[in-house]
Parts: C-alpha cells; structure tokens; sequence
C-alpha cells in the first residue's frame, strides 16, 4: 500500500532517472498557472471584497505552513498559533517601534518566528503522535499566557495599539478598501508558496515524505530523521510567523486572539477541508473556510463554532476522504493536476 | 502554608477524578479524546439544574450527575465514538476537537455564557482546624471521597472480573475477542464510567474550579497532562500525576501569583521532553 510496484511499467523500460523523475514532477501544470492568475485577477475583479481576499490569502499562507509539516513531515500539531502569534507581536513591535517599512518588517518577523520554531523543534524529536500535540499545546499556551502577562510590552488583553504601518517599500500606502493589503499579501504568499514548491519537490521535500510514511524504514536507507524534522519545522515557523505579519500589518492591530487555540484549529480545519500534502489544499482550503464562516457567521453570529465542530466532526466521520472525493468528482481531473494525490 | 498543600491535594484528587476516565480511554485504549471535558461539564450543569431549578440536596445530585454523564457518554461511544478507535491520531484529534466545539456553543446557547453558581449545604461549609491547621470542610469531603474512589477503581482494575477483562482487550483486541470476551461491550461500559467518573468531577469541581461553557477547553491540557505526565501504565501514575500537578498549580498560584500558569507549562514540557513516555511508565 505504501509503494506501487514497479512492475506497472512495461518489460524493458528504462526508469527514469532520480532527477528526471523529480524534473516531471516539479513541472508546471496549467490549472495552476490558472490558479495564480485567476487570484491576481480578482485584484482588479472583486474590488470590494478586497478585506475579505486579503484574509483569505494570510489563512491561506497559514495554513499552507502547518501543511509542511503537517503533510509533508506527518506531526500533528496543536499549536501552530504559536509561531502566528510570534510574527504578528513581532511585526506590531517593530511598526510601534520605528521599523515601519513592511517588507523588512516581515523577513525580520519571520526571523523571529523562525528562531522560535527552531528552538521548539528540538522538544517535538522525541515521543509519540499524543506527546507532541501536548508539546505543540503547551508551547502555544506559553506564548499566549507571556503575551498577556508581559503586557507593558504587548499590551496584555487590550491589545497592541498604535502600530503604524508606512507604505510598502516606501511607495504603496495602505488604502481603506484593501487593494494594496490583498496585493501585498498575495504576493507574498505566491512567493513563499514559490519557495514551498521548490522545496517540496527537492531530494529533502522527498525525503521528508518518507519519513512520514515509515520512520523506521526511512532511517535505515540513511534518511536522518531528526535534522529534517528540524529543517521543515523551523521553515513552516517562519511562513506562520509570516502570515501573522501580514495579517498585522494589513489590519495595523494585534490581539491575544492570534495565539488563541482556535486558530490552530482553524488551520487544521483548512487542512481537513482542502486536503493535505500537495501545497494548494491549505489554498483551496482556505477559500472554502471563509466564505463558509462567512455566510454562518452572517446567519448565527454567536455560534458558529458550534458549525466548525458539526463540519469538523461530519468530515471525518465520513471520512475526509470519502466525503471530499465525492464533492470534488467534477473538479477531480482539475485537482490531480494540481497534484493532489487523490482523484 | 499547610491549609494551601491540603488545597493543591484537594485539586490534585479532584483532577484525578475529572481525569480518571481519559486515563483508560487514552492511556489504556490509545484513543485520543479531547471532548473528555464536555462530559465533565455535563455532569457539572446536570447538577446546577438539578439544584437551582429542582431543589434537590447537593449530595443525591452527584450520583445523578455521575448517570446523566455516563449515560451521554455511553450514547456517544455507540453513535460516534466507536467509529473512530481504529482511525489514525489525526482523525481522532479533529474529531474530538469538534465535539468540543459543539459541546462549548450547545451550553453557550442552553445556559448561557455566564459561570455557574452551586450552593454547597451548611454541612459542607466552613472549616475545622486539625492541630492549627485550618481545613475546609469541602476539601477534606472531596479527598475522602476521591481517595475512596480512586483506590475502588484501582481494585476494580486489578480485582475484578471486569478489570481483567478490560486489560486483556486492551492490550490484544483479536485475541481477546478470540477468547470469547465481549471486547465491544467492555469498551462500552469503561468509556461510559470514564465518562461518568469525569461528569461527577465536574459536579464536584464546580464549587472549586468554576463551570462555564468554556470549560473543556480550559482544562483540556490539564486532563492531558495528568495522563501523558502520570504515564499510561496503571492508575497509580495519574494519580500522583494529578496530586503533583494539584499541588503545582495551587502553590504556583497562592506564593508566586505573577508568575501564573507558567509553571504547570514548563514543568509539562520538562518531563515530556526527558520521559516522553510519561514519569511514572516503565519503558515500552
């Protein structure tokens, strides 16, 4: 079940060689070209839901860095609000602080999100699925109780105020109806997800898979587990931490709630929603997320997290499989181009 | 200084009780369930109606309320629950994230968001002083009553009939089902006693630890730490694990109160990180 036999092949063909073999499948494909193209199209298309798109693109970005370690490196995680948390105090610090300028507020942010999620990748090495949820969980607990406690440096249960954001790369000035913010965050999530695709298709991202798929037999074809681990963990802390930034620069707030628990659960919801391991389900994910919470949250305002568990529990109770193979028939050919691993 | 470590011991055992449920379902059947604390609020809010509106004694309440969550407990492990024992951690994660989810908004809409309030009898009011040591009456009520409970589930465990046929299907379901043992049955009746133990935790805690609807996410990490700390082999390590981290949480609270919950966190991470497989497990 883990791997097809070989024998699919006709008698006598050659097997392509490794880099070919990665070449083919880090080839563009045209839905996705037409992905991209329809996403900054809506730049010019929809420009009154702009506030909405630019939310969608940070979930988006948000979700696709649990998906590196979520679908490529198979952890379970429960706190990824941590490293989202960290980004968006570091951005909101630094805008409160004189580095006004947002792109070098946000490489600075993801540095500074990385470097806790290297530090916290070291607590994740050992242990089983259940030990690391309550590692995941309890890192993200810490930050959000230092958050609050520290608040005459964040601003404790208030919130970060007086972030004021300069215009990008000193040009672009943030306007009220969101087109530089959704262009902004766009673009930025093309080219981490640009990065992410390198990356997942390279000789690392492959062997990343075959950790998750069997840690042991992957240690032993010399496939060093623990730096890996390291390597995609401490990667998919700077694109969360990342997507916090932008998320705090496009809003010019930050709160306690972007380390609550129900972000991480939101992620994991995207996940569940567009599929893992194949980089667009935290995208697709994300778009299906919020025009759902957008339209529940318009008819219950108070409980619609009581919505969230009913689809949380529905899909995979079906099985997510099951359930998303039967929605997604029409679309199938469209996704497997995308390179979903499931029709 | 004595009056706060009798507290912390109070807490601790109520833990244990709230916990006792997650350590079979998690620790022993290897089923992730993070909805154990729905079913301790259930029990917590079947008091609080049963009190408030009905007027009945606090103390016929909790048996009541230990029923009213066994019997939830047993209805979802036959609806929903037994579904997912052979699913992977992820499936099981997500779908006990959901239920908690309900769980939160369904009270929210029912009960509203506000805490809830039980007024404990005379009896249970006050405190004695043993040797100048001043004591409250309700603590001294739930150690008893939890050390009772925890040294009769130990017994039921090792003892009886039941136990050992729990432990059997446990630890091989297909030879167990093999010899002839009702392996469906017999995780029917642990999850609904779990369910049911942590129902009466949560109406014995609601005087201590506060009940509103926000309840099983709050103490979610504390259940887990319980079990994942106290190590999954016996009952005897949660509940050090519960008492520790009872003791813990008080102190912590009481002498260095600006220091908050950083100290149950970073003690979770210490021993996770150095026994990943728990304090008090044996090596697998």
């Amino acid at each position: 079940m883990l791997s097809k036999p070989p024998s699919t092949r006709p008698l006598g063909a050659q097997a392509p060689s490794p880099a070919a073999f990665l070449q083919a499948r880090a080839a563009w494909r045209w839905p996705e070209i037409l992905f991209w193209i329809s996403a900054f199209g809506l730049i010019l298309l929809f420009p009154n839901r702009h506030l909405l798109l630019n939310e969608i693109a940070i979930l988006g970005l948000f979700a696709l860095s649990l998906d590196l370690i979520l679908g490529y490196a198979g952890i379970v995680s429960l706190g990824h609000a941590a490293f989202f948390g960290v980004g968006a105090y570091a951005a909101g610090l630094l805008a409160k602080h004189g580095v006004s300028e947002p792109v070098t507020g946000l490489l600075l942010s993801g540095a500074a999100a990385g470097l806790v999620g290297f530090l916290a990748s070291f607590m994740i090495l050992r242990g089983t699925d259940l030990t690391r949820l309550m590692v995941t969980l309890g890192v993200a607990l810490i930050f959000h109780e230092l958050a609050n406690r520290l608040d005459w440096i964040t601003g404790g249960a208030d919130g970060l105020l007086g972030i004021s954001v300069g215009p990008i790369l000193g040009r672009f000035d943030f306007d009220f109806a969101g087109t530089t913010a959704y262009t902004y965050s766009l673009t930025a999530t093309f080219l981490l997800f640009l990065l992410a695709r390198r990356i997942v298709h390279s000789p690392f991202g492959l062997s990343l898979k075959a950790l998750k798929d069997n840690h042991l037999r992957a240690a032993t074809i010399g496939i060093a587990p623990n730096r890996r681990i390291v390597a995609i963990y401490t990667l998919a802390a700077v694109y969360a931490g990342m997507a916090g930034a932008l998320l705090t620069q496009t809003t010019q707030f930050v709160s306690l709630e972007m380390l609550d628990f129900a972000r991480s659960a939101d992620a994991l919801l995207v996940l569940v929603i567009g599929g893992s391991g194949y980089l667009y389900g935290g995208l697709i994910g994300a778009i299906a997320f919020k025009l759902m919470k957008d339209t529940l949250s318009a008819m219950t305002p108070a409980y619609w997290i009581f919505w969230m568990g009913f689809i949380l529990v529905i899909l995979v109770l079906i099985g997510r499989d099951r359930l998303m193979a039967t929605l997604a028939r029409p679309f199938a050919p469209l996704l497997k181009l995308l390179g979903a691993r499931r029709p | 200084m004595l009056t706060i470590l009798f507290d912390g011991i109070a807490y601790g055992m109520l833990l244990f009780v709230l916990a006792a449920g997650l350590a079979v379902t998690l620790g022993l059947m290897n089923f992730v369930n993070l909805a154990h604390g729905a079913f301790a609020m259930a029990g917590g809010y079947a008091t609080v109606i049963l009190m408030n509106r009905f007027g009945l004694p606090f103390l016929l309440c909790l048996p009541l309320a230990f029923l009213f969550s066994a019997a939830l407990g047993f209805i979802f492990e036959r609806l929903l629950y037994r579904h997912m024992y052979e699913r992977s951690h992820l499936d099981q994660v997500l779908f006990s994230i959901g239920l908690v989810f309900m769980s939160i908004a369904a009270t929210d809409y029912l009960m509203g968001s506000q805490q809830q309030n039980i007024h404990l009898p005379a009896y249970l009011q006050g405190r004695i002083f043993i040797g100048g040591v001043g004591i409250g009456i309700y603590r001294l009520f739930i150690v008893v009553l939890c050390s009772l409970m925890a040294l009769g589930l130990q017994w039921m465990l090792a003892k009886t009939r039941f136990g050992s046929q729990l432990r059997a299907a446990v630890d091989d379901r297909r030879a167990a089902r093999g010899l002839g043992i009702p392996v469906v049955k017999v995780f029917a009746i642990t999850f609904a006693f779990g369910s049911g133990l942590a129902g009466l935790g949560g109406a014995l805690g609601a005087e201590i630890v506060g009940l509103d609807p926000t309840f099983p996410l709050k103490f979610m990490l504390y259940f887990l730490i319980v079990v994942t700390v106290g190590g999954t082999s016996s009952l005897t390590g949660p509940l050090l694990a519960a008492l520790m981290l009872g003791v813990a949480d008080v102190m912590g609270k009481y002498l260095v109160p600006q220091l908050g919950a950083f100290i149950i966190y970073a003690i979770m991470l210490a021993v996770l990180m150095l026994r990943p497989q728990g304090l008090f497990a044996r090596g697998r």
